[in-house]
């Protein structure tokens, strides 16, 4: 079993969740609420890494992030160190592999609370951060928790793009999923069909608790 | 120091994407009936007073401060309007508890005295004892009053209701109207209905303003506009059914009297010095204003404009029965006059009998004629 690996994954998901999430609430709710020309364009991009093979997706953002790129040169000449093959090289790329993870389910949650729901709110006088807070936020937890259990899960199973941008580097770019392939490779099925159950058994609890939260909010609702 | 200008004043001009010209004031305790067809643009314009929704051009002001000019480029944010809005499906937060949902409106968090004053409101609508309901667990009633007590706390300058009625059964309507009217009595900011139940803005409204493809047509005291409406569009949209059209044949001051020539028949109306003798006009009468002349015992109203006619079709409404009376000497549409069912029982009144009946002088009303429309009747509804 390689705990190093296993603890890599649970980082990077983490970190993944802690960024994304924030972030995509007000993408979602921007998508969710706004009309604009192009609209349609910018929900096809965000949606990308749904039907783009992995490998692909990996590539450019190898080329994307790598050194000749200027994301990668601004990075190193900041950091005095490549943005690829690194924890902050993969956590970007996590971060752009699970966006529509991340966003398609907040914004299925957002679309859901009324116009004038929100008009309610801004005639209660509520600022924009406390409408956020006290009615929005609350009112798409279900959509939420769901985004958070698949851009957890997801983090934890990526193979391709983690692989193509992050390589094999134990402690640094080794995830869960890539040490599995490299015990399957190395004929330790011991510790690939340990791993593989540690995973099956954590991405069982994360949906459990994301229905239960999401079916309570529901009984809270009506 | 000159006084501060109060209530409400909004001018409201728009083409798209809903037409818009609509001017209107209200004053504080008093409430102003917006009525009119739905999609004429009735939410629109609470939507922009309240600042949800950009108007192209107009003005809003409330209690002298601007909330909005187009000119001046002023546009005060929703949040620091301080409007109570009563919505259509009344908006409640489904997550809060209806106390929770009246203290949302109070602007603060948990504390004591906005607790307090958000249970004297609950109290105030007769919610006391459902704090801790949540929307779904209350009838659509109890709603509307959460709804009501939400508005209300943010101590509102004025207060927009739209459709607050609509979604409720006829009995809890008429007991939501009830306890409106007992609430009014202690609420001094201007209040606008927006409603298309015109029986409901007669009964709510101190005042009423048709609107019309987002046009204000007519504002005034809701008995006048009914009595007096100022074309034949506001009267088709208060549902008047006998409006005609005429020429002046004969103005009388003397005798209190303004001549019309309606085809063949001359009908004698109340004084109007608006008009010139030759004047092309529509006129209307209300169908409770067309009184049946008595076979047996014919009184000596029979001598006020009588017309004569062929019943055509009867409609019963309860107790009470509509005729169609196709007039002798008017090939146009019909005369509806509204009558209780046991007089139309006993006078015999039946499709194809034949029937006289006055027109009472003083309920006709004149007005200026909207187009010539090629044919002298307007009515084609019965």
């Amino acid at each position: 079993m390689d705990w190093n690996a296993f603890l890599l994954s649970l980082k990077l998901a983490g970190w993944t969740v802690a960024i994304l999430l924030p972030l995509s609430v007000f993408i979602a709710r921007h998508l969710a609420w706004r009309r604009y020309a192009g609209k349609a364009f910018v929900e096809a991009a965000l949606a990308l890494p749904l039907v783009l093979p992995p490998t692909v997706l990996g590539y450019y953002l190898l080329v994307g992030l790598g050194r000749a790129s200027p994301i990668g040169q601004l990075y190193e000449g900041i950091f005095g160190g490549p943005l690829v093959f690194t924890f902050e090289g993969l956590l970007i790329a996590s971060i752009i592999f699970n966006l529509p993870f991340a966003v398609q389910p907040m914004q299925r949650a957002f679309e859901n609370i009324s116009e004038e729901i929100r008009d309610a709110a801004a005639c209660c006088g509520m600022t924009s951060w406390r409408k956020l807070w006290r009615i929005e936020l609350p009112l798409a937890w279900p959509g939420l928790m769901t985004a958070f259990v698949l851009t957890f899960a997801h983090t934890i199973g990526e193979f391709g793009v983690v692989l193509m941008v992050g390589g094999s580097i134990p402690g640094e770019t080794r995830t869960a999923a890539i040490a599995i392939y490299d015990r399957v490779q190395a004929f330790d099925n011991a510790a690939a069909g340990a791993m593989s159950a540690l995973l099956l058994v954590i991405s069982l609890i994360a949906i459990g608790i994301a229905n239960l939260a999401t079916s309570r909010a529901g009984a809270r609702r009506g | 120091m000159a006084d501060r200008p109060t209530g409400l004043d909004a001018r409201l001009v728009q083409d798209a994407p809903i037409p818009l010209n609509a001017r209107l004031r209200c004053e504080p305790g008093e409430v102003l009936a917006l009525v009119g067809p739905s999609g004429g643009g009735k939410s629109t314009i609470l939507c922009a007073i309240a600042g949800l929704r950009n108007i192209a051009e107009g003005r809003i002001s409330c209690n002298g401060s601007v909330w909005y000019d187009s000119e001046k480029r002023i546009n005060v944010a929703t949040r620091l309007r301080r409007v109570g809005f009563v919505f259509q499906s009344y908006a409640l937060f489904p997550h809060l508890s209806a106390l929770a949902n009246v203290m949302e409106g109070l602007g603060s968090g948990r504390n004591g005295g906005s607790e307090r004053r958000a249970r004297e409101l609950l109290e105030l609508v007769r919610l006391g004892g459902l704090e801790t309901r949540r929307p779904s667990e209350l009838s659509g009633g109890q709603q509307q009053r959460v709804a009501v007590a939400r508005a209300l706390a943010r101590d509102p300058e004025v207060l927009l209701l739209d459709e607050p009625f609509s979604s409720v059964d006829r009995a809890t309507r008429q007991r939501l109207h009830r306890e409106l009217g007992h609430l009014r009595g202690r609420l001094r900011m201007p209040i606008v209905l927006v409603t298309h139940d015109l029986e409901e803005a007669v009964q709510l409204g101190d005042r009423m303003s048709i609107l019309h493809h987002g046009q204000t047509l007519q504002e005034g005291a809701p008995h006048d506009i009914m009595a007096r409406p100022a074309n034949r569009e506001v009267a088709r949209l208060i549902d008047l059914k006998n409006i005609f059209q005429a020429r002046i044949a004969g103005q009388r001051p003397g005798a209190g009297i303004t001549a019309l020539a309606w085809g063949s028949t001359r009908l004698e109306a109340g004084y109007n010095r608006r008009f010139a003798v030759g004047d092309l006009v529509d006129w209307v009468i209300p169908s409770g204003s067309v009184i049946l002349h008595r076979r047996r015992r014919p009184s000596r109203g029979i001598r006020e404009n009588p017309v004569h006619g062929r019943v055509e079709s009867m409609v019963r409404l309860g107790d009470t029965v509509i005729v169609a009376v196709k007039v002798d000497a008017h090939a146009g549409y019909p005369l509806f006059m509204s009558m209780p069912v046991h007089a139309a029982e006993r006078n015999s009144v039946a499709p194809g009998e034949r029937v006289g009946v006055s027109l009472v002088r003083s309920d006709i009303h004149i007005m200026p004629a909207l187009q010539p429309d090629g044919h002298d009747d307007a009515n084609a509804d019965p």
